[in-house]
């Protein structure tokens, strides 16, 4: 059965292609085997048959021979069908088949395929399996991402439920969408909220539910030097750090603090660790006047403040209290928020939410 | 309001359209090359031989039937050898979708921003990626505009000296000594790799090696290595290290892992957008229940001290315990 509607759908591609004139509906049944007798019946099943190959991007043309006719007849004109010449040295052939493999498990997969399989057909030789050192991929993503995908594409505006942070219920938000990124891993799409009068960008994995299109293809203008990658990003940027944190960390421990730390006072604790370098100085106050201490690396021999033996005091920047006072909770017993107040109470009040 | 229909899915195959894809492109494939094997064909199709057989059947038997019947393909598969003698206007493929030229260009596009990491294997030397680019959007033409509205971000490597000396380690096959950070047991680990390859998975920069500490294939985050020393030994991967099958997840539970259970107030739900679980069960009012696999149960103290209120660990009832020990010692200090 399908077999049979495929060797239809080919022959009317092969038919229209090859014809320089517009071909009628009778002409075409006459022409292509496999419609049925009825007019009316023909009728229906071409309409079917046009769609499809609207779908597959088949590009139908409607129109007359000659002013005179009396009834549109169709073709494919040759030159909107084809794919243009493109010729891949090797090198180029590679980095393409990397490409297609980016996408494999990721909603783009049908789609990057389909396009390789034109391109060799066009004579390109992609290996799929072409080893190269690097694997770039794409996870499977977000049940969100195609119907947007769709719309920005489209130029059509939606509608969807957003939870935004905290809340305990999602909002119905209305989008004029003008891309999709996908940053740190995450993908969002970024537009103009109507109800808002605003640029917003909202996180696909936070919306629940389907993503339903609220206007026609084409209603949607994306602004002049619209840069999508830029919308996201500063809606993503923290703000720069630009507080201080004095903490007491326990020697040998607190690692993921001390990365980003500079030692005030105590030993660097060489001893199974080495010493956190990244941009030390740049961050903090590294001449805090202790004047008494030398720099961190020269502690070694020095005698510090009584507990300098088990604990190092360290500066560390910072820009959000909660965050950052969730951050210093997890690290349990091996650190102290000393300075300032407010981040000492936050990391307080998180760790009674944990004993409770 | 209408619901959109779903995007082409990979493995619909089966389907007419899809067959009339490949029917398309098939004649193509064989004029373009001449001459060309059933079986190399069949796997650049990726279909079995004999529904090749079957495709290129199909297209010999199509036949149109006005003015005269004539049969517009001409083909032979004599010999295991394809030749198509007759394609009539089927000699070319179709033009490129904007879905296809898409999925091509913003993979294109994420690997040129991710340069310095593909000319590790050569693969960028004489700018290889901008020449495809030029060439894909010339031929994909207007179908390549709405490319430029979806873009792959790429974390910026912090430490730009690691990446060059693991480029160099790739390449000389050398043996590495990494310091590398498990923020789970918030340790500097010291171990020594035998470099595999780069992994680039959503955003995020990975080697691949053989870990002699483990001696098993592991992945390290780039943003998580501390020091790294390019050894003067060879690299011994052994010959049974298998590289990990990325499109299977990087991140595969094991049977020995610990089954967890935490309750998310709202501000606690992006546990489950961060981490891979098991379930999540909607508890209304924003609330959710995940099951996690972890094999680090000091992870787990950590993540429950880091949410304070907003998750509470269900099960197992001992680890329960000991995040309120932890909580509790941890507050002794402020005291």
């Amino acid at each position: 059965m399908s077999r049979r509607k495929t060797e239809r759908l080919l022959g009317l591609v092969v038919c229209l292609l090859s014809s320089p004139r517009y071909l009628t509906a009778v002409q075409i049944r006459a022409a292509v085997p496999g419609y049925p007798e009825s007019f009316e019946a023909f009728k229906r099943m071409f309409e079917r048959d046009k769609e499809e190959l609207r779908e597959l991007g088949i590009p139908l043309e409607t129109g007359l021979n000659s002013s005179g006719d009396d009834e549109a007849g169709y073709r494919i004109p040759r030159q909107a069908y084809v794919l243009p010449e493109i010729r891949l040295e090797p090198d180029e052939a590679a980095v393409l088949s990397l490409a297609a493999r980016v996408w494999r498990q990721a909603e783009l997969a049908g789609a990057a395929a389909g396009a390789l399989l034109k391109l060799r057909a066009a004579g390109v030789d992609a290996e799929e399996t072409a080893e190269t050192g690097i694997e770039p991929r794409l996870l499977a993503g977000e049940a969100a991402f195609g119907p947007l995908w769709e719309a920005v594409r489209d130029r059509r505006s939606v509608t969807f439920a957003y939870r935004a942070v905290g809340r305990s219920e999602p909002q119905q938000r209305h989008l004029q969408p003008w891309g999709v990124v996908n940053r740190h891993g995450r993908w969002y799409v970024a537009g103009h909220d109507t109800v808002r009068d605003a640029v917003r960008v909202f996180r696909l994995s936070r919306i629940e539910g389907d993503v339903r299109f609220s206007g026609p293809a084409g209603s949607v203008v994306v602004p002049d030097g619209t840069d999508v990658r830029e919308t996201v990003r500063e809606w993503d940027t923290q703000p720069p750090a630009r507080r201080t944190a004095i903490l007491r960390v326990r020697q040998g421990a607190g690692l993921g603090i001390r990365r980003h730390a500079t030692v005030i006072t105590g030993s660097t604790g060489a001893g199974s660790t080495r010493p956190a370098d990244t941009g030390a100085g740049s961050t903090g106050p590294a001449d805090t006047g202790a004047g008494s201490t030398g720099p961190a690396d020269a502690g070694a021999g020095s005698t510090g403040p009584a507990d300098t033996g088990r604990w190092d005091t360290v500066s560390v920047p910072f820009s959000d209290v909660s965050w950052f006072a969730e951050h210093v909770a997890s690290f349990g017993t091996d650190v102290v928020a000393l300075e300032p107040a407010d981040l000492r109470e936050a990391v307080i009040t998180q760790l009674k939410g944990a004993l409770a | 309001m209408s619901a959109p229909g779903k995007l082409p899915q990979r493995g619909s195959a089966g389907t007419s359209t899809a067959r009339l894809q490949r029917l398309l492109a098939l004649v193509p494939y064989v004029v373009s090359r001449k001459v060309v094997g059933l079986a190399e064909t069949a796997a650049a199709f990726g279909v079995s031989e004999r529904e090749l057989v079957d495709d290129l059947n199909l297209l010999w038997c199509v036949e149109l039937r006005s003015p005269d019947p004539y049969c517009p393909i001409d083909l032979s598969y004599e010999g295991g050898e394809i030749v198509v003698s007759q394609a009539e206007s089927m000699d070319r493929p179709l033009r490129l979708a904007v879905d296809e030229a898409s999925a091509l260009l913003v993979a294109l596009r994420m690997l040129a921003e991710i340069g310095q990491v593909a000319s590790m294997s050569g693969l960028d030397e004489g700018q290889a990626l901008n020449r495809t680019i030029a060439k894909l959007e010339a031929a994909a033409g207007e179908a390549a505009a709405p490319s430029t509205q979806v873009a792959i971000q790429v974390d910026k490597i912090a430490q730009q000296a690691v990446l060059d000396q693991l480029r160099d380690a790739l390449a000389r096959r050398r043996r590495v000594h990494l310091s590398y950070y498990v923020p789970g047991r918030d340790e500097a680990t010291e171990r020594d790799v035998d470099p595999m390859r780069l992994l680039i998975v959503e955003g995020r920069t990975y080697l691949e090696g053989w870990c002699r500490r483990a001696d098993a294939v592991r992945l390290f985050r780039l943003d998580r290595v501390l020091g790294l020393d390019v050894l003067e030994v060879a690299a011994e991967v052994p010959a049974g290290a298998e590289p990990k099958d990325v499109d299977q997840g990087l991140f595969r539970p094991s049977a020995a892992d610990l089954n967890v259970i935490i309750e998310l107030a709202p501000l606690g739900r992006w546990v489950a957008e961060y981490y891979p679980c098991d379930s999540v069960e909607d508890l209304g009012d924003g609330r959710l229940r995940v099951a996690l696999r972890t094999p680090d149960p000091g992870w787990v103290r950590r993540l429950a001290l880091r949410l304070g209120e907003n998750g509470k660990i269900v099960a197992p009832a001992s680890l329960a315990a000991q995040v309120r020990e932890d909580a509790s010692a941890a507050l002794a200090q402020y005291a």
